[in-house]
């Protein structure tokens, strides 16, 4: 019996002094499990060895890009070498590098922004005001998310066909400008985040629904905005699948140029790892920048959804 | 004045409190039956530009894929005459179809089971009292911003039959080398370690968030009874996870069965290898469509696709629902 008290009081005193080390910025019952043991050598190891694993691909595709083709046939290296400009010459000279990192860009921009404009005005209505069929619409879009983006594929293509769209960035940009995730997302955020009752004040105070929604509930809705943002980014730089069908190979976005390094009936694998370095640098550079929101994002996310 | 406003039952008052004359009475009930109005139209036409757009760009597609797939429909000559269930028929009468079907739900399963189970151990360390916590966050998120077609040409050359750094380490460790490119088994572990390899820290990051929601008296209880770390991560955090499980095991469904980028790049020719080892549904759609321009065929397919995400989502949800029960039993 006398035992429980006292274990309250290490565990206590533990969490407070986590919470001490944790310093102000941290939020959130507690930090780590139970006892505010540090953890030892095989942990620190442990997660060593998981970021290896992360990193390693990425140094070998720097690895194998900064040779001449003929390296691995020699062996395994196990320093970079010095031809990595002669590789990423070679890649310029084979895609249109800059033209297919220009037109990644204005995509995953515009989709970006429209996504992120499109879904906190729908998540406004949906989140806080009240209207008949609300609930039923909101399960709807959101039962769409399981649908897979391949069913639609054919008849999109037929449409921008249709448009003449096809090789176009407008057929890789309007098949994404709203998405079920950016309301998805933005549903859980606004519900909390914004109280009823500042609504209710604002509107007594004679503001109408639009001065409410750009007064109050777009500030509100901003941080989770940033973040839907960041993600419809990464995700649209990152997409491949449906570019590749709709784009010509002169007017490529990113992935699609850098799977035409490999298209080549003779394949040099220098020149083919240089480009995918080339390519993955820009989001490398983003995820430096942004990374620590896009950590709390998926975080924030997980628990609300 | 600015406190005193943000009284609510002050601007009523004001506004029921009109100046004399019938003007004035009236431009008040205008102004109050704009209100309503506002109140009735707004949300309607905040959700309007989202719903046009998305019915647009996303429903649309979904009901004239059934329409195009019950048609003959050729990429270059259009919409041709309409066959009923034919294009269904001639699809399921494919070996092609089926060996897709098989190399999908084989790389589905070898990525998503070992993706779950060691993103749960790395949740479970992150949440750990770590010094320089997000440096190791973010250390496990970093292959989520490398390109799906990157990770496969990168992993196509750890891979390679010859002269690739796998096949050189197990031929050091005085093993065979695996014929990545021709084995179908093989060809399917290596697509799956692409997967994994993007996928897993993300996972491990959306148990952590859900290990850090349990309450810390769970675990306390646990201390008290005597559990040990192990046994508490396999007696407390484990179920108290399942609905994330859940969460995690249907989207990586979704996703993993319209795997198409990694295996896609796996070689030059796309086809999935010179007898299709690794060609999954979404490829044999790329190469119905697009290689044989026949647009009801790869519809066809697009729907089969769909029916087996659904069904496979069903299963997951009444194997969840049941496990949770006995759960609850115990």
């Amino acid at each position: 019996m006398s035992s429980i008290p006292m274990i309250e009081q290490t565990v206590s005193k533990g969490a407070a002094r986590a919470a001490a080390r944790r310093g102000p910025g941290a939020r959130g019952p507690r930090a780590g499990r139970g006892s505010a043991r540090r953890p030892g050598f095989l942990t620190y190891g442990f997660l060593g060895a998981v970021l290896l694993a992360s990193l390693f691909p990425l140094y070998w595709s720097f690895l194998v890009g900064s040779h001449d083709s003929t390296v691995l046939s020699r062996g395994i290296p196990l320093l970079p070498g010095g031809n990595f400009l002669v590789n990423a010459a070679k890649v310029f000279d084979s895609i249109p590098f800059w033209k297919a990192m220009g037109n990644s860009l204005i995509v995953s921009c515009v989709t970006a922004a429209s996504v992120v404009v499109f879904s906190t005005l729908a998540v406004f209505a949906f989140a806080k005001l009240r209207f008949r069929g609300s609930k039923g619409l909101l399960v709807f879009v959101i039962a769409t998310m399981a649908v897979p983006t391949q069913l639609g594929v054919v008849p999109l293509f037929i449409v921008m066909s249709k448009l003449g769209w096809t090789g176009s960035l407008w057929a890789v940009i309007i098949p994404g400008v709203v998405t079920a995730f950016g309301v998805f997302w933005m549903t859980q955020y606004l519900r909390d985040a914004l109280p009823d009752e500042l609504i209710e004040a604002v509107r007594m105070d004679g503001a109408s629904m639009i001065q409410a929604f750009w007064y109050i509930g777009f500030p509100a809705a901003r941080p989770a905005a940033a973040m839907l943002a960041l993600f419809t980014f990464v995700a649209t730089w990152t997409n491949f699948f449906w570019p590749f069908i709709v784009l010509d190979p002169s007017n490529p976005t990113l992935p699609v140029a850098l799977q035409l390094l490999q298209a080549a009936h003779f394949v040099d694998y220098s020149v083919v790892l240089a480009g995918a370095v080339l390519a993955t640098v820009p989001l490398l550079l983003l995820f430096i920048a942004a990374g620590r929101q896009l950590v709390s994002g998926i975080m924030q996310g997980a628990v609300k959804g | 004045m600015a406190v005193t406003d943000r009284v609510k039952p002050r601007s009523p008052r004001r506004q029921s409190l009109p100046p004399e004359g019938t003007k004035g009475v009236r431009r008040l009930a205008f102004s109050q039956q704009v209100s309503k109005w506002d109140v009735k139209v707004s949300p309607y036409l905040y959700i309007s530009p989202f719903f046009i757009l998305f019915a647009i760009t996303g429903l649309f597609p979904l009901v004239y894929t059934a329409w195009v797939s019950l048609h003959n429909w050729n990429l270059i000559g259009g919409q041709g005459k309409f066959t009923g269930l034919e294009n269904y028929a001639f699809v399921v009468a494919q070996p092609y179809f089926w060996n897709a079907v098989g190399n999908t739900f084989s790389i589905f399963i070898l990525s998503s089971v070992p993706q779950v189970v060691i993103a749960l151990v790395i949740a479970a360390v992150l949440d750990a009292n770590l010094r320089a916590r997000t440096f190791w966050r973010m250390g496990v998120l970093v292959p989520f911003v490398v390109a799906p077609v990157a990770v496969g040409l990168i992993f196509n050359n750890l891979f390679a039959d010859q002269f690739g750094l796998i096949n050189g380490v197990l031929t050091a460790a005085g093993l065979d080398p695996v014929r990545w490119h021709s084995e179908s088994v093989a060809s399917h572990l290596a697509i799956a370690t692409m997967v994994n390899f993007r996928w897993t820290g993300y996972n491990a990051l959306i148990f952590l968030a859900a290990m850090q929601a349990i309450l810390r008296d769970v675990f306390e209880a646990a201390t008290i009874d005597g559990a040990g770390r192990l046994r508490q991560f396999f007696s407390v955090t484990v179920p108290m996870l399942r609905p994330t499980v859940i969460f995690v095991v249907i989207t990586s469904t979704i996703g993993g069965l319209q795997i198409f980028d990694e295996p896609r790049v796996f070689d030059q020719s796309g086809l999935g290898g010179a007898d299709r080892q690794w060609q999954t549904l979404t490829m044999y759609i790329w190469e119905l469509g697009w290689g044989q321009r026949n647009f009801g065929r790869a519809s066809a397919v697009a729907w089969l696709l769909f029916l087996i995400i659904v069904l496979i989502a069903l299963f997951n949800f009444l194997i969840a629902k049941r496990i949770a029960s006995q759960g609850g039993r115990k």
